[in-house]
């Protein structure tokens, strides 16, 4: 019995971990084509990437769309966050579960729906569509972090503070926000990665010449075979999880997802 | 001089939603008084205080605090302290800051700012911890930042709302008498919110016992431990031998509803009743002993030093009139 489950433990860590293995080996190939194993081992590619404009072009697209969307998301998210936790709001679970649906929505329907029914009839700008496309992706991570850093804080805290004098704004700016702080950091990091790494909704916004950083490998893959593609995912996967790892040991994040 | 209408709460009806948990609750409390309101949970003894210190709007009736309608008056212009019976400390500030936090609020000029919050530390007996943070803290600690942090607005009324509940037995003991410590020095009048009955009566000077959303009974403590006047305020201050008029032991007497002993006083091996002993507990100083009379069990105690009964044994007893607290209704 404990054998067996040995067995399925060690299938599943493999069956997680193991394509990444095989596509951080691949990128260190030292051949021309992307194979595995990879012949020979060698940093070329890993270098190369960081010389390739179009791909240095849109990491930066990415990189702000990530950064502003999951900005504006805490906008709209941290207010909306205490709102349902603090106000006897009507149809509070209702609203809750409508800023819950894009985790839930297929992105893929949810980028079609966006193309057809709101960028083209608005004629939206490539990079609006994305920014407002990412915000509403990131929405729902912003308020179920903040949400949960909301309850670590008792309201009689914030009681104590009006009676010493407080007005409700101030109190948000004095008392609420410093103890959600981490919170808020927390939230800011899952929805930079959520963003960053975001492949359907993009897929159906982007345009030519502006275009998301995993949407540019993906078409790039198209015609290019070689091991760069390999390496630049392995450095992506490594940033991601070393972005995830440092708040994890600062923040504890795991406490609120 | 102090005003003897000093707080004025007049027909105040509190509800949640639909249930109404304060009803028509009239109350005068003088400047400086000390006063307990006493009374099991539920009894709107903590929603009367929440209203006060302006945290729920009543449905109906007024408050005035020293000549001024504070009934709509939005709870950070009440110029009434609360301490929460959780503390209530701001997590992320130090002991310094949360109790100079509003003295910041009014815009107070450093140099007094600092003056005053480290008076208020010391005060309350915790000079040396200016910048350490809440959860750096005992709970007595915290207990007294938060008393120290209300006091230091120099609040015109004090609530306090279980304040020691969450102390061990003798910290409450040594925090009770710093609470009258600090009002006598202080002057400033206390609502002291509590469900401990030994509580109200050791530090108020006036304890008010509620239920169901109403005044039971009021007086000096003297007054509510000696003569109570319902079947439900002899329970709550320990009477637990209650017979109704007219029952065993009882005379016919119309303008009562029951009698009530202590165990204390039920008198045992001599009086006209007798009774069969079920049952026998030591406790230390004491021994507590079930009676089954004809009237039903009774709870009588006896000290240690006096003489034993043995379980199924009968004994005589007696229920002096002297001693009984005569109770007008329910």
């Amino acid at each position: 019995m404990r054998y067996a489950g040995h067995a399925v433990l060690a299938a599943v860590v493999l069956f997680l971990i193991g394509p990444f293995l095989v596509i951080a080996a691949a990128g260190l190939s030292a051949g021309d084509t992307l194979t595995f194993p990879p012949q020979g081992l060698s940093l070329k590619w890993i270098t190369a990437v960081f010389g390739m404009e179009n791909f240095r072009q849109s990491f930066v697209l990415s990189l702000w769309l990530a950064v502003g969307s999951t900005a504006l998301a805490l906008l709209f998210g941290v207010p909306a966050a205490y709102g349902l936790a603090r106000y006897p709001v009507p149809g509070r679970d209702f609203m809750r579960s409508i800023v819950f649906t894009p985790v839930i929505v297929p992105g893929i329907i949810a980028g079609l729906a966006l193309l057809r029914h709101a960028v083209i009839p608005l004629g939206l700008p490539v990079t609006t569509a994305l920014i407002l496309a990412h915000t509403v992706l990131v929405v729902p991570y912003a308020v179920r972090v903040v949400t949960a850093s909301l309850e670590h804080l008792r309201t009689d805290v914030e009681e104590a503070a009006v009676i010493l004098g407080a007005t409700r704004t101030g109190t948000f700016f004095r008392v609420v926000l410093p103890n959600i702080r981490n919170g808020i950091l927390a939230a800011f990091i899952l929805g930079f990665v959520t963003s960053f790494n975001q492949v359907p909704v993009s897929l159906f916004l982007t345009g030519p010449g502006i275009t998301t950083l995993p949407i540019d490998m993906l078409a790039s893959m198209e015609f290019v075979y070689d091991p760069s593609i390999a390496a630049l995912s392995a450095l992506l996967a490594l940033m991601s999880m070393a972005i995830v790892m440092i708040a994890e040991k600062m923040l504890g994040l795991s406490r609120y997802v | 001089m102090s005003d003897r209408n000093f707080l004025t709460i007049e027909k105040l009806t509190l509800a949640y939603g639909g249930t109404v948990a304060v009803k028509d609750l009239d109350l005068t409390i003088a400047e400086g008084e000390l006063v307990a309101l006493l009374g099991p949970s539920g009894c709107g003894k903590t929603t009367t205080m929440r209203a006060i210190a302006g945290l729920i709007q009543p449905r109906q009736g007024r408050i005035v605090l020293a000549g001024r309608d504070i009934t709509h008056v939005r709870a950070n212009k009440r110029e009434v302290g609360l301490v929460f019976q959780s503390y209530a400390l701001f997590p992320h500030l130090s002991v310094f800051e949360n109790v100079a936090f509003g003295l910041r609020l009014r815009s107070v000029a450093r140099d007094e700012l600092e003056q005053r919050a480290n008076e208020a530390i010391g005060l309350v007996g915790l000079k040396g911890f200016e910048r350490r943070l809440p959860r750096e803290l005992s709970g007595g600690q915290q207990q007294r930042v938060a008393l120290a942090r209300s006091v230091v607005v120099r609040p015109r009324l004090l609530l306090l709302d279980e304040p020691l509940s969450n102390l061990d037995a003798r910290l409450r003991l040594e925090m009770r008498s710093e609470l009258q410590r600090l009002q006598r020095d202080l002057g400033v009048t206390m609502i002291y919110v509590t469900h401990d009955q030994s509580e109200a009566l050791a530090l108020a000077d006036r304890v008010i016992v509620m239920r169901d959303g109403r005044i039971a009974q009021q007086g000096t403590p003297a007054d509510i431990y000696e003569r109570p006047s319902s079947v439900f305020v002899a329970q709550f201050v320990g009477f637990e031998n209650i017979f109704k008029a007219g029952q065993w032991p009882l005379p016919d007497e119309r303008d009562i509803a029951a009698l009530a002993w202590r165990p204390q006083a039920v008198v045992l091996g001599q009086g006209p009743h007798q009774g069969r002993v079920l049952g026998a507990s030591y406790l230390g100083d004491a021994v507590e002993y079930l009676i089954e009379t004809p009237g039903g069990l009774v709870k009588a105690q006896t000290p240690a030093s006096a003489r034993r009964f043995a379980l199924d044994e009968t004994v005589s007893l007696d229920l002096p009139l002297a001693s009984a607290a005569r109770l007008a209704g329910q």
